[in-house]
């Protein structure tokens, strides 16, 4: 189940034709080091996000221009090590091993130099040709650290260029060694921390048992190194390519010294520690710096807190202040029109295809179309806050909350996400590192109740509940939120026995955000739900068309209403009555349907006195138990199919629908009588 | 030789105080992320936030780190900085 049990096969397969051949740059670091900054400096729009092959790991590569030369790069996920502790970092040292990149430029950042320069250990371990990119020169002088580039170069043996992604400098310059490597002029010449001395003698051993038996492309002496810091995959590997006997005396060589990789990393941070002793100069000024002083509020226990509120609040306010009229904007010039368009041009064509272009195909559009502008508004409130480095103090203040489901802060984040739009909260579980962890998260994300489900919420709920709508709103946003603690709690002892991932994230410094960057990043979010979410509510919007057509054009006599005749027994429970069940169907292609849906089986005429019609069809108790069941109903039919994606396996993606319908079913069927029984 | 109350976990350190880790328990996968982001036996840390309860932040070779307070008591510290 666990995704960390890979086997090293990665193989890219993202390469077009006019690639052949280009030289392949491989963008390599740690978290928060500029690295994604520096990759859209250099590609600009001329990137392609992706998936690595097999894996729920965001790949990109981009391509530019060298001296009339065409450059392949590409962004390795940012990893902390090159140990096997989850996929990225798997992901990151097969590519250079494997697809041998021409350069590896390492992003460290000059202003937390000790740190960075561990991946760089790693990377010069491999027969690598490494340029070193010494990013966040101005945050280093910022706190009166000074970085001698020269000095470092001549520790490390590796090129390194001083620069400030964020305001496109030294980019040239890098450019400018990267072109001196590729053409030949300039050859790094790594010197790579030694192993301690205590261990040497361990690792010589081991090298000398595994000669002859390492598998291509791995070099011997990294694959010695790993097997002695015990890295899962190396291992696995080892035992599989060594003859039993040789396999047994490595084995008891490294169980013998099973704490090595400490002393292995430690060698590490002496090779750095000498380097930095030679190469930075840091005045002992005892400063508070801007981190701690706004740290001292934001990751406050309680004030905390109230700021995640506030700004949780203000991203609703803004939602709907901007998004909901951009939203009826859009609908009213841009999808009427288009519709009016379409059903002039094919007046002459067969009723059937003008309604399935019409109501099918531009309903399908529109309702995708209608919901990018809240969801612009969404993922770029999150990248915003996500490049200025808060959302790492949301998720520790949150981490206590999120314990009540045996997750811990880190899940907040995509949960987050999850009031915009549930596809990108599923798609969002990847900054969680721990399996069961992030599919707990995945399983409970869609009782975050999203804006669609809000959008039929405040249309029912004025009508039945007049000026009492806000706390009936606001009460059923509470159960949804209370079920998803519920749920997650239950599903934490039940499925995952209460064990808990272990919550270690680093807490960046705070900076100005870059507008490229959140713009890049609110760009490719939103193309990717249009394309995810898009084709998926597309589809099902036409289906749902077909059967609510056929067989003889009808929608009450259609296939769709026999469905609901036949099951409205199961919704009479819950207070439904046929229609009301249909309307909850079709909310699955995309919940706002159920709206449009009452409008068609109520007369079809475009929200002229449906409330109305609905306020004398339906009794009170009926309407509330509708809003209940449509908040809590399985997932919409994108966030089914990206949970597909995600998880790989249709197990749970079906324990999660049926999780909802069960919960959703029940939640109804006990407040529709509750709600008789007093009366409403 | 040092008085048993200079070693304690860095679940138990206040705020402000400095000490120097002595080793790190529990399984393989959480110790190998502690060590990638700096936390190795010998290295200083400074405690930044700790209300007693929940998470608690700490400084190790210049970065701030969020661990979750399991996971601070499986880091052994010494109290005070030695070379």
């Amino acid at each position: 189940m666990s995704e960390c049990h890979v086997t090293p096969s990665i193989t890219v397969s993202h390469t077009s034709a006019k690639d052949m051949g280009a030289p392949i740059i491989a963008l390599a670091g740690q978290p928060n080091m500029g690295k994604s900054t520096l990759f859209n400096l250099l590609t600009g729009l001329n990137q392609h996000v992706g998936n690595w092959p097999g894996k729920t790991v965001e790949y990109r590569e981009g391509h530019f221009d060298l001296s009339g030369h065409s450059i392949r790069l590409v962004d390795l996920p940012g990893t902390y090590s090159l140990t096997a502790n989850s996929p990225e970092e798997m992901i990151a040292r097969e590519f250079i091993l494997r697809e041998k990149p021409s350069v590896v430029v390492a992003v460290v950042s000059a202003a937390n130099l000790e740190r960075s320069l561990y991946l760089v250990a790693e990377l010069s371990a491999l027969d690598a040709l490494v340029v070193v990119a010494l990013n966040m020169m101005d945050v280093a002088a910022q706190e009166g650290v000074q970085v001698d580039a020269r000095v470092l170069e001549a520790a490390l043996g590796l090129p390194v260029v001083p620069m400030i992604a964020s305001k496109a400098a030294g980019v040239q310059e890098l450019l400018g060694v990267v072109n001196e490597i590729l053409s030949g002029k300039r050859v790094p010449s790594p010197r790579p921390p030694e192993v301690r001395a205590d261990h040497r003698e361990i690792l010589a051993k081991i090298e000398a048992q595994i000669a002859g038996h390492v598998p291509p492309p791995y070099p011997k002496g990294w694959i010695a190194l790993k097997l002695l810091e015990g890295d899962a995959e190396v291992t696995h590997m080892m035992q599989a390519a060594l003859p039993k006997e040789v396999w047994d005396a490595v084995h008891d060589i490294l169980r013998a010294h099973d704490d090595a990789f400490l002393a292995v990393a430690s060698g590490r941070y002496e090779w750095i520690g000498c380097i930095l002793r030679a190469a930075v100069s840091r005045p002992k000024i005892g400063q508070i710096g801007l981190t701690e002083r706004l740290d001292r509020w934001a990751a406050h226990p309680v004030w905390g807190l109230f700021i995640l509120a506030g700004i949780l609040g203000l991203v609703f306010w803004l939602t709907f202040t901007i998004g909901s009229p951009l939203q009826e904007w859009l609908d009213a010039r841009i999808i009427a029109p288009l519709a009016g368009l379409a059903a002039g041009a094919l007046a002459d064509a067969p009723f059937w295809l003008q309604g399935m272009v019409v109501d099918g195909l531009i309903g399908g559009v529109g309702s995708v179309l209608t919901f990018l502008p809240i969801l612009v508004i969404f993922f770029a409130v999150f990248a915003l806050l996500e490049d200025v480095g808060y959302m790492a103090r949301a998720a520790y203040v949150m981490d206590n909350f999120m314990h009540l489901m045996g997750l811990h802060g880190k899940s907040f984040l995509p949960l987050f996400l999850g009031f915009g739009c549930n596809v990108p909260a599923v798609m969002g579980t990847r900054v969680i590192d721990s399996w069961p962890a992030r599919l707990l998260t995945i399983l409970i994300a869609p009782l975050v109740p999203c804006t669609a489900r809000m959008a039929v919420i405040a249309f029912i709920a004025p009508a039945f509940f007049g000026a009492n709508a806000v706390w009936v709103s606001w009460g059923l946003v509470l159960l949804s939120l209370l079920m998803l603690v519920v749920s997650g709690a239950l599903l934490n002892k039940v499925i995952f026995k209460g064990q808990r991932s272990a919550f270690i994230m680093e807490m960046p410094l705070y900076h100005i955000p870059n507008l490229r960057t959140i713009g890049l990043l609110v760009w490719q979010r939103s193309i990717a739900f249009v394309k995810k979410a898009g084709t998926a509510i597309l589809v099902m919007s036409l289906l749902v068309w077909v059967l609510s057509y056929l067989p003889n054009g009808n929608l009450n006599t259609s296939f769709l209403a026999r469905f609901g005749h036949f099951i409205e027994p199961v919704g009479r429970w819950m207070g439904f009555d046929w229609r009301l069940t249909v309307a909850l169907i079709t909310s699955f292609p995309a919940k706002e349907n159920a709206i449009a849906t009452l409008g068609v089986l109520f007369g079809s005429s475009p929200n002229a006195g449906l409330t109305d019609m609905l306020t004398v069809s339906f009794s009170t108790a009926s309407a509330l138990s509708f809003l209940v069941v449509t908040m809590l109903f399985i997932p919409c039919m994108a966030t089914v199919a990206v949970t597909k994606q995600e998880t790989n396996s249709w197990r749970w993606t079906l324990l999660s629908v049926f999780l909802l319908l069960g919960l959703s079913m029940a939640a109804g069927t006990v407040v529709y009588h509750l709600a008789v029984w007093i009366g409403l | 030789m040092f008085v048993n109350d200079r070693l304690i976990s860095l679940s138990e350190m206040t705020v402000g105080e400095d000490a120097t880790i002595l080793a790190i328990q529990g399984g393989r996968m959480v110790s190998s992320r502690l060590v990638s982001l700096g936390f190795t036996p010998g290295v200083q840390v400074n405690m930044v936030q700790n209300y007693g309860r929940g998470p608690l932040i700490v400084t190790v070779r210049g970065t701030r780190v969020a661990l979750g307070r399991g996971e601070a008591a499986k880091i052994i510290v010494e109290r005070g900085v030695h070379e």
